[in-house]
């Protein structure tokens, strides 16, 4: 081999490793109408991160999914065909999820979920290429129903949307809940008036309410309740008892325990960085949204230091061995690509003039998904 | 199944069935004055619930917040009257629908840009906080007794608007035939204008008044819009009576029908299946009680035109 070979396949290598090493992130979130919070915590928590890594080899594309399947579909199908996005992420609700990830995972795209997990993509429907950094759905819902066992309920009324979320959260609650039920009902999706419900709740001789209604059905719900006179113990996932809700419950809230991978006081060196970061930038408090969007983006930043993207099985390797400095603390990937991690009580209190949370235990540890030996990854 | 639970329930369909009252006032008048189909009735409903919350932040005074929400929902309905809907009475139905959907659109965001995207506070009166005791031991909600009061006195003033004053004749004449009052003198756009801004009061007042109990967010209007239209096609169009006995009938239907049916089934079914069919059926029922009034009376209850 001549020298002039040798340098010429030197250059080739050369030219052919920075440019590739650029990876471009597609964010579809809700930017607008009624579940737009959620959205918009989640993209300004991952955009958090991506800033203070300072780095100009990675580029956010971020659009808006109107909350609508239709409109998440378009928008990936053109962010993988035109834009060329190497990673999908920032979908919040799982049927939007539903109908992107399945089909971008066959692209051969990573998806990154900074918040939907449902059932389906966690057992048979897992993929090597689709990470779930927040939590598996029922997580939460099953540290429910780990408290209303540890605090000795036994004859709890659950309630639960009549939709497929709302289905798994009350088998997830049932999965670790040991007493009896007084009642099981589900309501309508979008409900907000639960005054037939807490009139049923009152009737049926329950010592405490287990209620999963994210979003405005959750205020609608808790201001009710709170007026209604019946003062059973709640015990709700963290969904409704969010940084962006509680304001809207006010005094309402106060007391009532949910359960949550992540609180603003959850004493660990990262997450405390991270709270005061988002304060300064944005002039609020964090929620769970916008912790899993600042997790998300550090676990991406953490793979592309050990891995080049155009690698695909290295840089899901990397993206599996999650070395990045969690705000929940210690972080692993279960064997279908879900978290195991504690899931903790918090109960609502008021610091100054703003409602949030405080830790006060644990209601599973290491909790990993009743899926992961229906995976066959 | 206890005397006390159904007495409860019929008392949360009343308050459930005047809130939509008021809603399908001023929808039921909109329509029939005008012949406008008005989808953006339920962005006024959460103008009303928006400003009541900002007032109620900045004041203190939940009555203040009250008569702000009406007259912020009136200067809206108003302000809109003036510039988009007076193009679209004379064009079909489709215009109108495609019109009125783009308000929403633009109602929404923008609230989304004056608000913020997160809900709001907005809680009931320290004075109604809490339950009272009914006769009976029935414990209940006082600010939902005052709800079904409120609602009824409004009905009350509106009938008496609607029946005994020039005004109302006026609505009532523009009701039956627009041309004709025109050449009788009557400044019938300013009359529209009148109309579209009551109707926007009423739902802005439904708006503040639900919005103390429920949340206040962008979107919270369009639910109670699709129940607004089932009830102004039981009621009649362009009837307040007919609003009022069908706003009732579908709280009434609703509320029970959630609760009732599941009970029902499961004396002939396995419990975990009566209670997915009557969730089911339950949510179906209101629209099977249009479909059998619409059978019986293809006008509505107190409808004069086909």
């Amino acid at each position: 081999m001549t020298i002039r070979n040798l340098l010429a396949s030197a250059a080739l290598a050369v030219l052919a490793m920075p440019a590739a090493a650029d990876v471009k992130v597609g964010m579809i979130t809700t930017l607008s109408g009624g579940g737009a919070g959620l959205g918009i915590d989640t993209r300004d928590g991952f955009m958090l991160a991506i800033d203070q890594a300072g780095r100009d080899d990675v580029e956010v594309v971020i659009e808006d999914d109107q909350r609508k399947p239709d409109v998440a579909v378009q928008l990936a199908d053109r962010m993988i065909q035109s834009d060329k996005v190497d990673v999908l992420t920032g979908i919040v609700w799982s049927n939007l999820a539903m109908a992107v990830v399945p089909s971008a995972t066959a692209q051969g795209k990573v998806y990154l979920s900074t918040n939907a997990a449902p059932a389906q993509l966690a057992g048979r429907g897992c993929n090597p290429s689709y990470f779930a950094v927040s939590y598996q759905n029922d997580n939460l819902h099953e540290g429910a129903g780990a408290y209303a066992t540890n605090e000795g309920f036994e004859n709890t009324f659950i309630m639960a949307p009549n939709y497929p979320a709302g289905k798994d959260s009350l088998n997830g609650f049932k999965r670790f809940y040991e007493g009896e039920l007084a009642g099981e009902i589900y309501t309508q999706l979008g409900q907000t008036d639960y005054a037939a419900e807490i009139a049923q709740i009152r009737a049926s001789g329950a010592d405490s309410v287990f209620f999963f209604l994210p979003g405005g059905m959750g205020i609608s719900f808790l201001k009710q309740y709170a007026d209604s006179g019946v003062d059973l113990p709640l015990v709700g996932p963290a969904f409704s008892f969010d940084q962006g809700i509680l304001q809207a419950v006010g005094e309402a809230a106060m007391g009532v325990k949910n359960t949550s991978t992540w609180s603003k006081d959850l004493d660990n060196e990262a997450n405390a960085a991270f709270v005061e970061a988002f304060e300064a930038e944005y002039d609020r408090l964090p929620s769970i949204y916008a912790a899993q969007g600042y997790d998300t983006a550090n676990l991406l930043l953490s793979a592309m230091d050990a891995a080049d993207i155009s690698d695909a099985e290295a840089f899901r390797a990397a993206l599996k061995a999650a070395d990045f400095a969690s705000v929940r603390g210690d972080f692993e990937f279960a064997a279908n690509n879900h978290p195991v991690q504690d899931v903790y009580v918090r109960e609502v209190i008021k610091e100054g003039d703003i409602f949030t949370n405080k830790i006060v235990g644990t209601a599973i540890e290491d909790r990993s998904n009743a899926y992961v030996d229906d995976c066959s990854m | 199944m206890s005397p006390i639970l159904i007495i409860e329930q019929v008392l949360n369909g009343l308050q459930f069935g005047v809130m939509l009252f008021l809603m399908a006032a001023g929808l039921t008048l909109i329509f029939g004055v005008m012949g406008l189909i008005n989808l953006a009735h339920g962005s006024l409903y959460m103008v009303g619930a928006f400003a009541a919350a900002g007032v109620a932040a900045a004041t203190g005074s939940f009555l203040m917040a009250l008569v702000a929400a009406m007259a912020a929902a009136a200067l809206a309905g108003a302000l809109v009257e003036l510039a988009v809907i007076r193009r679209l009475y004379d064009k079909d139905h489709l215009d109108q629908v495609l019109a009125t959907f783009a308000l929403i659109l633009i109602f929404s965001e923008g609230t989304r840009w004056l608000f913020g995207s997160f809900p709001l506070f907005l809680d009931i009166p320290d004075a109604l906080a809490g339950p009272v005791t009914l006769p009976g031991g029935i414990q209940y909600p006082l600010y939902r007794l005052v709800l079904i009061g409120a609602g009824l006195a409004v009905a009350a003033l509106l009938g008496l608007l609607i029946g005994r004053t020039r005004l109302g004749i006026r609505i009532r004449a523009g009701e039956n035939d627009r041309e004709m009052i025109a050449a009788l003198g009557v400044d019938i756009s300013k009359l529209y204008t009148l109309v579209f801004a009551l109707g926007a009061a009423l739902a802005g007042l439904a708006g503040a008044l639900v919005g103390a109990i429920q949340s206040v967010q962008v979107g919270m209007g369009e639910p109670v819009l699709i129940l607004a239209f089932v009830v102004i096609v039981i009621g009649g169009i362009g009837s307040i009576r007919g609003a009022l006995v069908g706003a009732l009938l579908v709280g009434l239907t609703d509320t029970l029908g959630g609760i009732f049916l599941p009970e029902l089934f499961k004396l002939v079914m396995a419990p975990a299946a009566a209670t997915s069919a009557g969730a089911s059926l339950a949510s179906m029922s209101i629209y099977i009680l249009m479909g059998a009034v619409l059978i019986w009376r293809p006008t509505g209850l107190f409808g004069a035109r086909a």
